[in-house]
């Protein structure tokens, strides 16, 4: 998808005017967020385990390249071709030769957020293959041309009503009377179409949510079993992973699963969690004929090397997006890419640029409570505090950088500055006359547009403090 | 002989609401303490630190560090300056030798104004009187950084007469964040909503908060709203000082 994350603004003042949006972000606290913190009450070593989780994610990152290695091999053992790929356009070629040389007409797709980060589907489509999403909130998505707009629950901006509409519209086979009024309907309607694609599939296409380098599988979690009819029923299965997904051992992938769900959906494991290794073995009922992988890289050792390997810890368990008052108001795709909240906010400027994605880490309050909710416990303020010192000395920070230096001239000259503070504050304070607030403020007229700002007391503390202890009379009380 | 305390007066305080700040000088000197205000301080550089100019934050807190020479304790009637001094200080000189230890050293002076009284002092009651309802909003430095949420309330209640209410999503956030505040006001306005509707929930007299950027928020935001809800500094219920009208307070008569 094409890069909108400058538009940040104009696209969150948007997303704020939009009625519908607001009414299906409002079921996030009473949804995903109860859910995690009622999953969370339930196992008493809960942070204990958010510090292994970290530790073991930590571990690998530190000895990345001897893991890859290692499950590089194990998976070519297990049968498995493994592919490297530098760059999004590199992985983008090969899985587009794989697709090429077998024909392929039709491919089924599981939920991946890298396939997005790459842009597969254009690509192949361009290849006049056709592509479909078999994620059922994936699939919402991809018959009204949109893309996701969180993490795990991609289509969660969407009410009911606009899926049945999507689903008349598009489903034309089917008898227009027909009755899809409730979410059971839907989905049933959901799987017997997308049933029938599964089958005639040429290639499954699936992401990881880890890479086991113990064993050489991939790991997929999922709800729906999609992902395990888009690895197993189509001849050819391609995994694309990035780098970061790998784990050690089995027992470290159990640790890891143990926080992921009760973090993302607040479920103590996820319906199917499925580990694909290599192809259909002798005496397997079912299997696809041949397994590859593309290990993507995509910009992730250069995000090691400059200081953001902790954002590398990431699951993608969503619950950052879930606990953020920020997401929580203007919704994911107003951070105008792939990844949103406060995540987004943390690898987007690595992806893109820091001056094409400026305003993300920047529009954070630093409540802190993605960082609380981390499952890997990730530093995500003090990663958007160090883009901020990026973006600051970048050129488009040239305003910024002049507003800070003419109030810190002030701020370290504590004499001229409680002299400054005396006069603005008086004359702030004559120009409220008696109002204890202002509708508008010249100075403040950001502020102002949706909050009165406060008329000052008058005087500043430092000044009826001074007065105080040259033995003026009884504290004055400022009004 | 009485600790003595400095007084982070925090620039806020300084400038829009003196009485915050005598009334929490007067709530350390019940405390047995004497309070002195160190004219060097200015700013904690806060600000400048969040905004990604840690050079200037870090001349600021060589400043303010500098200031309160000679204090016991380091006390502030914000939890979000106190967490920068305790917290992002150390950080801000990590790795840069004597000035590392010289944070450090500082930082464990640094005390928020309730976590002040309750933890060091031991106070658990001020003698105060509030006939009303109060929701406490928690700032969300002080809450998450500095882990105080007990401190605060365990003191309101026992103001005689006053009856402490909770929403029900009491940890968040009200959409402040400083300059956020000003450079995303849409997005901080649609915060402070959801925060303001659950603050209201319980039907509250009025709203307390540790920190005056976050009442300012509130406040303000308040005053486009249909409800009348005065905001007010913790430090001025804890200490009786409601002379002064609500933050922001429209209306001539104070409640």
């Amino acid at each position: 998808m094409t890069p909108a994350t400058a538009a940040f603004k104009s696209s969150a003042e948007k997303a704020l005017a939009d009625a519908k949006l607001a009414k299906a972000l409002a079921g996030l606290p009473g949804g995903l967020v109860a859910q995690r913190t009622a999953a969370k009450a339930r196992v008493p070593e809960f942070e204990a385990l958010r510090d292994a989780a970290r530790d073991i994610r930590d571990h690998t990152l530190q000895h990345l390249d001897l893991y890859l290695e290692a499950f590089a091999a194990k998976a070519e053992a297990a049968g498995t071709r493994v592919h490297w790929a530098e760059d999004a356009a590199e992985a983008r070629t090969i899985i587009a030769h794989l697709a090429v040389e077998r024909g392929a007409r039709l491919v089924a797709k599981g939920k991946s957020m890298v396939s997005e980060e790459i842009a597969l589907n254009a690509c192949l489509e361009s290849l006049g293959m056709k592509v479909f999403e078999s994620d059922l909130g994936e699939y919402l998505l991809q018959i009204r041309g949109e893309t996701p707009s969180h993490i795990i629950a991609p289509a969660i901006h969407l009410s009911q009503d606009e899926v049945e509409a999507d689903f008349r519209r598009v489903h034309a086979h089917l008898a227009p009377e027909r009755g899809l009024e409730t979410p059971e309907l839907l989905v049933a309607e959901a799987r017997a179409v997308l049933r029938e694609r599964f089958l005639a599939a040429d290639i499954g296409i699936t992401g990881a949510n880890f890479l086991v380098a113990e064993t050489g599988s991939a790991v997929i979690v999922t709800n729906e079993g999609n992902g395990d009819l888009s690895a197993h029923l189509p001849r050819t299965h391609i995994v694309l992973a990035s780098i970061d997904k790998v784990v050690p051992t089995l027992a470290d992938l159990a640790t890891l699963l143990r926080v992921l769900a009760r973090s993302a959906t607040g479920q103590d494991m996820t319906a199917y969690t499925s580990l694909l290794t290599g192809p259909k073995a002798p005496g397997d009922p079912d299997g696809p004929a041949e397994c590859h992988i593309v290990i993507l890289d995509n910009g992730r050792s250069e995000m090691l090397r400059s200081g953001l390997g902790e954002a590398l810890r990431c699951i993608r368990c969503g619950a950052c997006l879930n606990h953020c008052p920020i997401y929580n108001a203007v919704g994911g795709h107003a951070y105008g890419w792939v990844y949103a909240g406060p995540i987004g906010a943390v690898i987007s400027p690595a992806f893109l640029g820091i001056e094409a994605a400026r305003d993300l880490p920047s529009a954070s309050t630093f409540c802190g409570k993605c960082e609380e909710v981390c499952p890997v416990k990730i530093p995500l303020t003090r990663l958007m505090r160090d883009w901020r010192v990026k973006s600051l000395a970048s050129a488009a920070g040239a305003w910024e950088r002049a507003g800070l230096g003419a109030w810190s001239f002030f701020a370290r000259r504590p004499r001229l500055y409680h002299l400054a503070a005396r006069l603005g504050v008086g004359a702030t304070h004559m120009l409220a006359r008696s109002r204890g607030a202002f509708r508008w403020l010249p100075f403040a007229a950001a502020w102002t547009r949706g909050r009165d700002f406060p008329a000052p007391q008058g005087h500043t503390f430092q000044a009826l403090w001074s007065k105080r202890k040259r033995g003026a009379p009884p504290m004055e009380t400022p009004r | 002989m009485q600790p003595r305390v400095g007084l982070f007066v925090t620039c806020l305080v300084d400038l829009m609401r003196p009485s915050v700040g005598f009334a929490a000088a007067r709530l350390i000197e019940q405390a047995d303490c004497t309070v002195v205000v160190p004219a060097g301080q200015t700013c904690c550089g806060q600000p400048a630190h969040n905004a990604g100019d840690p050079e200037t934050a870090r001349a600021l807190a060589l400043e303010t560090m500098r200031s309160f020479d000679g204090c016991d304790f380091v006390v502030a009637p914000s939890g979000s300056c106190a967490a920068m001094l305790r917290l992002h200080y150390p950080a801000l000189f990590k790795g840069r030798g004597d000035a590392e230890f010289k944070a450090k050293a500082f930082a464990e002076r640094v005390h928020e104004l309730t976590s002040f009284l309750v933890n060091v002092r031991r106070k658990t009651a001020t003698g105060a009187r509030f006939e009303g309802r109060v929701v406490h909003h928690d700032a969300c430095s002080g809450l998450r950084e500095l882990g105080i949420r007990s401190e605060p309330r365990q003191l309101l209640a026992a103001v005689d007469g006053l009856e402490l209410v909770e929403g029900s999503e009491t940890t968040a956030c009200c959409g402040f964040g400083g300059l956020f505040s000003v450079k995303y006001p849409a997005i901080s306005t649609a915060v402070a909503d959801r925060k303001i509707a659950d603050l209201c929930a319980p039907a509250p007299d009025l709203v307390t908060g540790g920190d005056l950027g976050c009442l300012m928020n509130l406040a303000g935001r308040l005053n486009r709203t249909e409800r009348a809800l005065p905001c007010r500094h913790v430090a001025e219920v804890l200490a009786g000082e409601l002379q002064a009208p609500p933050i922001a307070w429209r209306d001539t008569a104070s409640p």
